[in-house]
């Protein structure tokens, strides 16, 4: 996700929830009061985020899911910082559903997406765990009479400057009576001991290394209910007719019924809910279904791009200076070329999944939810309840790269439709099998760009003209639109600061309609824009018979991106001067959720295939919270675009899905992993994005590699297509 | 059908019909439910336990064909086994979810060789998929729990106090 993802639910959702209750009641509400409305959250002394226990141990409330990005270490370093609290006693633990309390300060919803969970709580914690200090301070001044300033902390001790001393834990009690500050200090960035150091660790680790971490799938509760959807076979299909005769003699089967997006086999185990829907016959109406396969979408959107449909309506989003020598351009000192990017699927560890029950208006979830607020809408439409009644335990999730979070709450949403028609408060446990989860859509958009760049007499661009034709991931969505297109159609292209650097330049994006459901995807538009931009940048060099890092460098100094030329310029300083023998280098620089990531990837061909070695990477996120993390999620992203780049690629034939399972959606292995090397720029700015921004930059430093080693262009994701 | 089965060095007594995958009797069943449901057709890993030590993929294995072979789990490792230790010293896991399958991967690949080499561990890993990427660290700890790991121990027996850890009673959360 994205910074355009402003929700801004007010008035939709006070239309919404007016609807439900049949009242006006609510106009004036804000949408966190409808939110929190009878979600019930005690708040202690020391605010929403931060628990203190009478033996000292701090726990940290995370209003953001933990799946991977290292957030709550990040988090609980920010509090224990402030706090000087030891940092062996504090932990953390995943907020309640409540949007008033724990919203997303840059989303407006509580939601984690658009690598923002560090960057938006920064000043949120920081005073957090500041307020408390103080509050901890004032606490011992009263009990020793002395003035708070001869008062220091540190790792959960106070000292007088007498020599006296107490813990967090002596002093716990009396610290809540002291009224909470109005006025905050924050530390001096310099005095920090905690934060940016290595000592900033995972606090989930020991629990995902021996199996005690929790997560939906694991959920066990009494009576629970397990259930799985017999979905229909293309998007847009309804169901005609099913017979559940066969299905509900399978022992351990409950029930079988029809929900909105199929029907559902309810059962007492996993195993006997599979082997119910075995026996399920079906039939579906395709009537309104996308029959279209991959190839024939791909092939409508390259008539939009080429102009041969000129039904689809274009929309700019830079334009400067004298169109007219773009059109007129013709010879040697033009470059044009297409690119192809296909379906992905997020392909999580952890298929979709969620536990619901549902009694009367009293709902209650338990699963890896993203988009609490999201999800307590779509399960308070369903249900005819107000928001604030759903509550939400959110859970551990074995991965999400954006999947967990849509408008719809697709499988959350399926799971609530079950526990209505259960019914009485029983659970049900909604598993979807590997099968159900990559045929489910809420892929990254099939992409098309077409670029024309007009080179001068010096060979830098002189006018740069830049189609895309993509889907719409916002569009339909109650989130209100931004000036201008659909900005994850975008990013990465608009505000690159090679356009910056061009005097002319004609970005246009089309957003032709199609029946599969996308989705933002780990880093959302850069997954196809920065490796446009970047491959092209070495296209142009090439063409220009310049060094790609000198261009690059050139255009960034006439751009003002300073941070762009300070990562390259780390990255190549630490690639050292030259690759192994055999071995080809590839630069690429991309900005991305406020970050600057750019890499040096060395590759070589064994047996015609990419195979990448050492990957030297760059990051400016600002100030660097936890730097182990930060490695985690370049060496994560890394994989995630390698895997992407190399072989990602979902396909439709007739309007159905071809991939089911790991056979033939391909995905990186560790023989095929390469060795990162994390560096982090120095800064003194806030904290930036670290999820996403790692992702999008391997995939054309690769092809740079490829187009240095063997003269050949990639015009088309991803680069080895065996598995098709 | 009843069945006994000995998992983690204790006889276990459990319901399922023949054509069970071990998966859903270990999960569903017993409440061992660290051992995770990832692809079903033994592609990803994620469900890897051992059967006589050797590592298999519990998800394609029915429970007729277990019989007498003592399968370890995740939880049988005991939470301090030097792999997991290892683990926990490099931050492998971020989402977490494959962690198991990786960890008894690795485990059965070192009970057979003290000191694999890269490409040693590429063949012993290669079936196990991490979508987080996290094999650089993976590679890390394995290299890490070889050198300073004590020769590896008996599977910790303690079946029930396993399953109470494992079974979702008390939610240990994020923190430790």
């Amino acid at each position: 996700m994205n910074a355009p993802f402003k929700p801004a639910p007010t008035r939709r959702d006070v239309v919404v929830a007016s609807t439900l209750v049949g009242g006006a009641l609510l106009v004036g509400c804000s949408p966190a009061d409808l939110m929190s409305a009878g979600s019930k959250v005690e708040v202690g002394a020391f605010g929403p985020f931060i628990k203190i226990a009478p033996d000292g141990v701090v726990t940290v409330v995370s209003k953001h899911i933990e799946f991977g990005q290292g957030n709550h270490a990040g988090l609980s370093a920010i509090v224990a910082e402030e706090l000087d609290a030891d940092w062996s006693k504090v932990k953390v633990e995943q907020a309640p559903a409540n949007a008033k309390l724990y919203a997303n300060g840059a989303l407006g919803a509580q939601l984690t997406g658009g690598s923002s969970a560090i960057s938006n709580s920064w000043d949120q914690l920081r005073k957090a765990g500041a307020g408390a200090r103080a509050m901890f301070v004032q606490a011992a001044a009263n009990k020793w009479n002395v003035a708070v300033g001869e008062i220091t902390v540190k790792d959960s001790v106070l000292t007088h400057t007498s020599g006296k001393t107490a813990t967090f834990g002596d002093l716990v009690a009396a610290a809540a009576k002291v009224n909470p500050p109005t006025d905050i200090k924050l530390k001096d960035p310099k005095t920090f001991t905690l934060i940016g150091t290595d000592r900033v660790r995972r606090k989930d680790a020991q629990a995902k290394s021996d199996g005690t971490a929790r997560y939906t799938q694991d959920v066990r509760l009494p009576d629970m209910l397990t259930a799985v959807v017999a979905h229909p076979p293309l998007f847009g299909a309804k169901l005609k007719s099913f017979d559940a005769a066969d299905a509900k003699k399978v022992a351990g089967v409950v029930d079988v019924f029809e929900i909105p997006t199929g029907v559902a086999v309810v059962a007492q185990s996993t195993y006997a809910a599979r082997m119910g829907r075995e026996a399920l016959k079906v039939e579906w109406d395709d009537g309104k279904a996308e029959k279209r396969g991959s190839a024939k979408i791909a092939e409508d959107f390259r008539a939009v791009l080429t102009g041969k449909d000129s039904s689809a309506k274009w929309e700019p989003f830079d334009q400067r200076g004298d169109l007219s020598k773009l059109d007129a351009a013709k010879g040697e000192q033009v470059f044009e070329t297409t690119y192809e990017f296909p379906y992905l699927a997020h392909a999580t560890m952890e298929p979709m999944n969620c536990v619901a029950s549902v009694d009367g208006s009293d709902v209650k979830m338990v699963f890896g939810s993203q988009g609490q607020t999201l999800d307590q809408l779509n399960a308070a439409k369903i249900v005819g309840c107000l928001p604030g009644s759903v509550q939400i335990e959110t859970l551990f999730a074995g991965g999400s790269f954006g999947r967990r979070a849509n408008f719809q709450s697709d499988y959350a949403a399926e799971c609530v439709h079950i526990a209505k028609k259960v019914g009485k408060g029983r659970p049900v446990k909604l598993v979807w099998t590997r099968e159900d989860d990559m045929r489910a859509g809420y892929f990254r958009p099939l992409t098309l760009h077409a670029v024309k760049v007009v080179l001068d007499k010096n060979g830098y661009p002189a006018a740069w003209r830049h189609r895309i034709v993509t889907q719409s991931i916002m569009k339909g969505s109650p989130m209100p639109a931004g000036k201008g297109p659909d900005g994850t159609a975008i990013e990465g292209t608009q505000g690159s600061p090679y356009l910056k650097a061009t005097p002319v330049v004609d970005a246009q994006v089309a957003l032709p309609d199609a029946g599969v459901p996308v989705l933002w995807w780990r880093s959302v538009g850069a997954t196809h824009t920065a490796f446009v931009m970047e491959h092209t940048i070495d296209q142009l060099a090439a063409k220009a018979g310049k060094d790609p890092i000198e261009y690059r460098r050139a255009l960034y100094t006439k751009a003002g991106a300073d941070r762009h030329l300070a990562v390259l310029n780390l990255a190549v300083e630490k690639a050292g001067p030259a690759p192994a023998a055999g071995w080809s280098r590839g630069v690429a620089v991309h900005e991305s959720f406020g970050s600057v990531v750019a890499q040096v990837a060395e590759v070589k061909l064994v047996d015609g295939a990419p195979r990448v070695g050492r990957v030297v990477t760059a990051i400016d996120c600002g100030v660097a919270v936890s730097p182990d993390q930060i490695a985690a999620q370049m060496e994560g992203g890394t994989c995630y675009g390698l895997s992407a780049a190399l072989y990602g690629e979902v396909t439709l034939t007739d309007g159905k899905v071809d991939q089911s399972n790991f056979d033939r959606y391909r995905v990186l292995r560790i023989n095929e992993a390469p060795t990162v090397e994390t560096n982090i720029a120095p800064s003194g700015n806030p904290p930036s994005g670290v999820g996403e921004p790692g992702t999008p930059v391997i995939g054309p430093a690769v092809a740079n590699a490829l187009l240095a080693l063997n003269k050949t262009a990639t015009t088309r994701l991803p680069l080895v297509r065996s598995n098709v | 059908m009843a069945l006994t089965l000995d998992i983690n060095g204790k006889s276990v007594s459990v319901q399922a019909t023949s054509d069970t995958p071990l998966l859903w009797v270990l999960r569903d069943e017993l409440g061992l439910t660290g051992t995770k449901f990832g692809c079903g057709m033994a592609q990803c890993g994620a469900c890897t336990v051992h059967l006589d030590g050797q590592p298999i993929r519990s998800c394609v294995t029915p429970i007729e064909a277990v019989g007498s072979a003592k399968i370890t789990t995740i939880e049988g490792l005991g939470g301090q086994h030097p792999v997991q230790q290892a683990w926990v010293r490099h931050d492998v896991p971020q989402c977490g979810y494959c962690q198991s399958g990786q960890i008894m991967s690795a485990v059965a690949l070192l009970e057979r060789n003290k000191h694999p080499s890269d490409e040693d561990i590429d063949n012993a890993m290669t079936g196990n998929i991490c979508r987080c990427g996290a094999y650089q660290r993976i590679r890390a700890a394995i290299h890490d729990a070889a050198e300073t790991g004590p020769p590896m121990g008996e599977p910790h027996a303690d079946i029930d106090e396993a399953i109470v850890a494992a079974s979702g009673a008390t939610h240990r959360g994020a923190g430790r």
